[in-house]
């Protein structure tokens, strides 16, 4: 009897330690990894301008899109947007903007004081459009292909190396 | 008019119930909902704009007529199982949930099977 408490206290202080080693090993920063290669479904946004819906059968059309949520009031945006004009000359690549809880003459003003990258703008008002793309802060942007699928993502403002990142991935 | 009035009043009655219960299931989801962007707060106690937008969402797929699951199922799908602050069983934390229980029964007949012991001697 006394072997089996003495086996049973083993194996539980073995398995408390191995929980303890793999959880304080895992990192709690929250990223969205696991998005990637998840195929898009359903969206419906709205143009910037036209009354309008951008849906997932606009989006079937290029080779490679690059949807990326900002707002003229966040500042990460303005460093990113060098890149993303410099993205938007590539051919085998366009460029979706979504103008996340903006106000119209703000955005604007933006886009005519750095330059418009956008092959299309959408807005998403009330932020809600951006939760199926799996949002939770901007400046964001997402890779897809033509199937839809999910290549990259990338949470904060897009840098050097993301632009190179998604020059390589495109000309695959 | 007296029955006019009288089910004017259980209308009313009704709808009460109708707003109370919502609020309830509302404020559930809420809790069990983790604000990815604030520090150990979750959706109800936050006031950040992704809690803002969390709220909305849940708010419109409680009017479409979802349940409860349905509305974590959507949110796991889309920022992960971290967004829930109770995770659903599953292959890598069944033994989580289960041993506990295991504990509990092993433990029961350690002591019961000492105590049988200490009675016969």
């Amino acid at each position: 009897m006394k072997k089996i408490i003495k086996l049973f206290v083993l194996i539980l202080v073995i398995f408390i330690i191995g929980i303890f080693f793999i959880s304080l090993n895992n990192s709690t920063r929250y990223d969205t990894k696991g998005l990637v290669g998840q195929k898009i479904k359903k969206i419906s946004l709205d143009y910037f301008s036209e009354n309008k819906k951008f849906t997932e059968v606009d989006l079937k059309k290029n080779n490679y899109t690059l949807i990326n949520f900002w707002a003229s009031w966040c500042g990460p945006c303005r460093d990113e947007h060098i890149f993303l004009l410099k993205l938007s000359k590539e051919k085998n690549l366009k460029l979706l903007g979504v103008n996340f809880k903006d106000k119209k003459n703000n955005a604007l003003k933006f886009l005519n004081d750095l330059g418009n990258p956008y092959d299309n703008l959408t807005k998403d008002e009330l932020g809600k459009q951006s939760v199926n793309f799996g949002i939770y802060g901007i400046p964001e942007s997402i890779l897809i292909d033509k199937e839809l699928v999910i290549l990259k993502k990338f949470t904060g403002p897009i840098s050097e190396k993301d632009f190179r990142n998604i020059k390589s991935i495109i000309k695959k | 008019m007296k029955i006019k009035i009288i089910i004017f009043f259980i209308m009313l009655s009704l709808n009460f119930a109708n707003a109370e219960t919502k609020t309830i299931e509302q404020q559930k989801i809420f809790k069990n909902l983790r604000c990815l962007i604030c520090q150990g707060q979750s959706v109800a106690d936050s006031n950040s704009e992704f809690a803002l937008t969390i709220k909305l969402v849940v708010r419109d797929q409680i009017n479409e007529g979802k349940s409860e699951k349905e509305i974590y199922n959507f949110l796991i799908e889309k920022y992960g199982e971290w967004i829930v602050y109770k995770p659903s069983l599953n292959k890598t934390n069944f033994l989580l949930w289960f041993l506990p229980y295991l504990v509990f029964a092993v433990g029961g007949l350690i002591i019961f099977s000492l105590l049988k012991k200490r009675e016969d001697t």
